[in-house]
């Protein structure tokens, strides 16, 4: 057992550290670190400046333009980007539908599909949930019809995040309502411009617009951009949900918590002197530093055995449920470490017009509530430990 | 022993229930409490007629109640429904007035609004770390510093502030258009604002005004309690509707026995909560006030974030929707941890009383 990284992996770390130090531009790690709504330019200006050094598509084989990293690189290269407060990577056309094509796609829908992706052409948002099919999401309604060389779609997604930027929808679909469930269902590849969408907003808890309605009303593709064999949308499903796990954990974003719960409880007054020499509060922050130290090696362990037997395995819903439960716990730390200064709706009150009590404070209590979605979407923590019973402990 | 409530609290509580039920649909509380003034003054007025003002005072001033269950009647029924109105700055103004023996005629007809401004940004929760300060200036005084997230400031016609004199804390009264004063919406909705004090002209009420402050506080306590324990069982029927109704993998979720066994994990712990804040309204003014206003407050703040994070969670996506009222409630239910003392200030306390004894 040896718990250091490589010489080749530190001196990984150091060229990914000098090259965001070089290229991450202040304005953007600036708005990241306040904890502000990017705006889609600023999304798109990290794109291409990761892009144009070959360090965007991080997951991908280098035939399509990876950059051939092992999964402890990437590890390494997720936690310096959370350190330096760079966006995070939008994921959809990167880390889904881009694994997707490369292993379901034809060869022309990855020449097609795969640069534009990398180039920035087409943002891409995820069409699964529907207001019915949540964690049940093989009971999912939306219709596709064969109509000759045309698909007719009919139906409604929701929860899309992001939605309101995309240019396209990859869409699980009905296609054989007889067939069981899982069978009758396919993947299919929807322009955002078709006539018969409609995108509608939906206000998160916190007031934040980052997921949508989609509406589809006879909305007519080819044919063609069905990905895979028609009824076999399920099988992509799964695979895209093993693929989505790598940087479950949110390794890196919980250490980023952690130092600004640190750096909070030291500004924050609390009974004449600073909130970290509080011994309730500091054994709160000393209990999630010690929680996350353990789901660090707890998540090399796992990407390690991945490296090894080549894909991860169904224990990494143990990443989902305490890396989400471990960063949930930092963000109700910082709102906790502010107080009432934690309270005003993010907006109102700014450094600018009141200098509302440590700089840092006006996105805290927001950041808590929106936090709450990550152990909802992505299979909630209570499908994930569902998962487990019939995997691991094979109940 | 009986655990039942008065006639006529109860009276005023179905009073209350029913007119709130009927004047606050979510939307419309929606729309009052995010948009300046951050309350609905038309409702304000109705809600000083039905008596909610004079229910929190006691008759010696001019009201017809002002005990512990007095103050839990009419703050449950405004947790179940959010309301917005600045009721809370109005009850610990009305016990600070008692304390001061002044007259609170103004107050409790709802002519002149109260704001009670003790917290600073360096000082969140507690008096004895304040720095606003008094000076004498003539046959007066003024106040100089600032006071944060003072609830109901932003439509204060009074603020009764907090400010060192002598090295005491002491009470006074500053008329609002002395004051430079900053509204805003909260998280949770409703308004509070800024208020810098700069030489501002102010009233001296009591020089030595720490026990009248720390009455106020538990009165305050009570009530924010009582507001919880209000929009904690609306939050869990509304959930246990949900558990009911949605329907994944061909069942409703409550079918599901990890979904029960964690509702019923919320039913112990709002029983819990409302049991200790019946105990801390029953001492209210009494020697032990104190005490088991803190009690209140910790286990309140422990119990409402559990509530409020396994609602949403077992409600899945439509909680975290504006649209959807429980994202309102565990917003509120959130953050009045922070009124008063938090869970950890208050647990503080009682670790000290524990010391000392
Ligand atoms: C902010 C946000 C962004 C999202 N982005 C996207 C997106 O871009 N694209 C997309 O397609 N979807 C997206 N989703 C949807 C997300 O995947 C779903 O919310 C998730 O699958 C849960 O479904 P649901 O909300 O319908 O909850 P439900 O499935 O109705 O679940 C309700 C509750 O029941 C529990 N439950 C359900 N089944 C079981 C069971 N068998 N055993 C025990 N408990 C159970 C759940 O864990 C949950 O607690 C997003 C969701 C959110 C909140």
């Amino acid at each position: 057992m040896d718990l250091s990284f490589s010489a080749e992996d530190i001196a990984f770390r150091e060229e990914v550290r000098a090259y965001l130090a070089e290229n991450l531009p202040t304005h953007i790690s600036d708005a990241v670190r306040a904890g502000d709504e990017l705006t889609k330019e600023v999304m798109e200006e990290w794109h291409a400046i990761l892009n144009a050094n070959g360090w965007l598509a991080t997951t991908w084989p280098t035939e399509f333009g990876g950059p051939g990293w092992t999964p402890v690189q990437r590890h390494i290269f997720e936690e310096e980007c959370c350190r330096a407060y760079a966006p995070r990577i939008v994921p959809f056309g990167l880390s889904m539908l881009g694994p997707v094509l490369q292993a379901f796609g034809s060869k022309e829908q990855q020449d097609h599909y795969l640069p534009r992706i990398l180039d920035g052409t087409d943002w891409w948002c995820q069409g699964y949930s529907e207001p019915g099919a949540g964690s049940d999401l093989a009971s999912l309604k939306t219709r596709a019809v064969r109509e000759g060389d045309e698909w007719v779609i009919n139906g409604q997604k929701t929860w899309t995040t992001l939605g309101q930027h995309a240019d396209w929808i990859f869409c699980l679909c009905r296609t054989d309502p007889d067939a069981k469930q899982q069978s009758g269902i396919s993947f299919i590849l929807v322009d955002m411009q078709t006539p018969g969408i409609e995108v509608r907003p939906i206000k998160l808890i916190e007031g934040g617009h980052e997921v949508n309605e989609v509406f589809f009303t006879d909305v007519r593709v080819p044919y063609g951009n069905l990905v895979g064999e028609e009824n076999k949308g399920w099988t992509i499903a799964k695979y895209l949900l093993t693929h989505e796990r790598t940087g479950i954990a949110g390794v890196g974003f919980s250490m980023q918590s952690l130092e600004e719960v640190k750096a909070l409880a030291r500004k924050v007054q609390r009974g004449g002197r600073p909130l970290i020499e509080d011994p309730l509060f500091a054994s709160r922050v000393a209990q999630a530093e010690i929680d996350l130290e353990a789901m660090k090696i707890t998540n090399l362990r796992m990407l390690f055995k991945a490296q090894q037997q080549g894909a991860p395995g169904p224990e990494t819903s143990i990443l989902k449920i305490k890396g989400t439960v471990i960063n949930q716990e930092l963000k109700d730390l910082a709102r906790r470490a502010l107080g009432p200064a934690a309270a005003p709706f993010p907006g109102y009150v700014t450094d600018g017009n009141l200098m509302f009590g440590p700089a840092d404070s006006a996105n805290n209590a927001a950041r808590y509530f929106n936090n709450r979605k990550t152990s909802i979407f992505g299979g909630s923590n209570e499908i994930q430990r569902n998962i487990l019973t019939k995997t691991m402990l094979e109940l | 022993m009986d655990f039942n409530l008065t006639e006529d609290r109860q009276m005023l509580a179905d009073t209350l229930n029913r007119f709130l039920a009927e004047q606050y649909a979510v939307e419309h509380r929606n729309k009052v409490a995010y948009d300046a003034p951050f309350y609905d003054p038309s409702k304000w007025d109705q809600l000083v007629e039905l008596g909610v003002l004079f229910a929190l005072a006691p008759e010696d001033a001019g009201g017809f109640g002002g005990t512990g269950f007095d103050i839990s009647v009419v703050f449950e029924a405004m947790g179940r429904q959010l309301t917005p109105e600045p009721v809370l700055g109005a009850l610990m103004a009305s016990r600070l007035l008692v304390s001061a023996g002044e007259d609170q005629e103004a107050l409790l007809a709802g002519a002149t609004k109260y704001a009670v401004g003790f917290t600073e940004i360096d000082a969140p929760y507690e008096l004895e770390y304040i720095a606003c300060t008094a000076s004498a200036k003539g046959e007066g005084y003024t106040l100089s510093g600032r006071k944060s997230t003072v609830y109901g400031g932003q439509i204060a016609d009074t603020f009764l502030i907090a400010a060192k004199l002598d090295g005491k804390v002491a009470l006074f009264e500053v008329q609002a258009a002395d004051a430079n004063v900053t509204g805003y919406a909260m998280m949770d909705g409703s308004g509070a604002a800024e208020v810098q004090l700069d030489d501002s002209p102010a009233r001296l009420l009591m020089a030595d005004a720490a026990d009248a402050m720390e009455d106020a506080i538990n009165a305050g306590i009570v009530a924010l309690c009582a507001e919880a324990v209000g929009a904690m069982d609306v939050t869990h029927a509304t959930t246990v509707d949900y558990l009911k109704q949605r329907k994944q993998f061909g069942i409703p979720i409550g079918k599901f026995q990890v979904l029960q066994h964690r509702a019923v994990d919320m039913l112990t712990e709002i029983e819990q909560a409302r049991s200790i804040t019946i105990k801390a309204a029953a001492e209210l003014g009494g020697e032990d006030a104190s005490r088991y206003a803190s009690m209140a407050k910790n286990l309140i703040g422990r119990a409402a974030r559990l509530i409020a994070e396994e609602a949403v969670q077992m409600h899945g996506g439509i909680a975290m929707t504006w649209e959807y009222p429980i994202s309102h409630f565990a917003k509120r239910l959130v953050m009045l941890d922070a009124q008063l003392g938090d869970t950890d200030y208050h647990l503080g306390r009682i670790m000290a009383a524990n010391r000392a004894a």
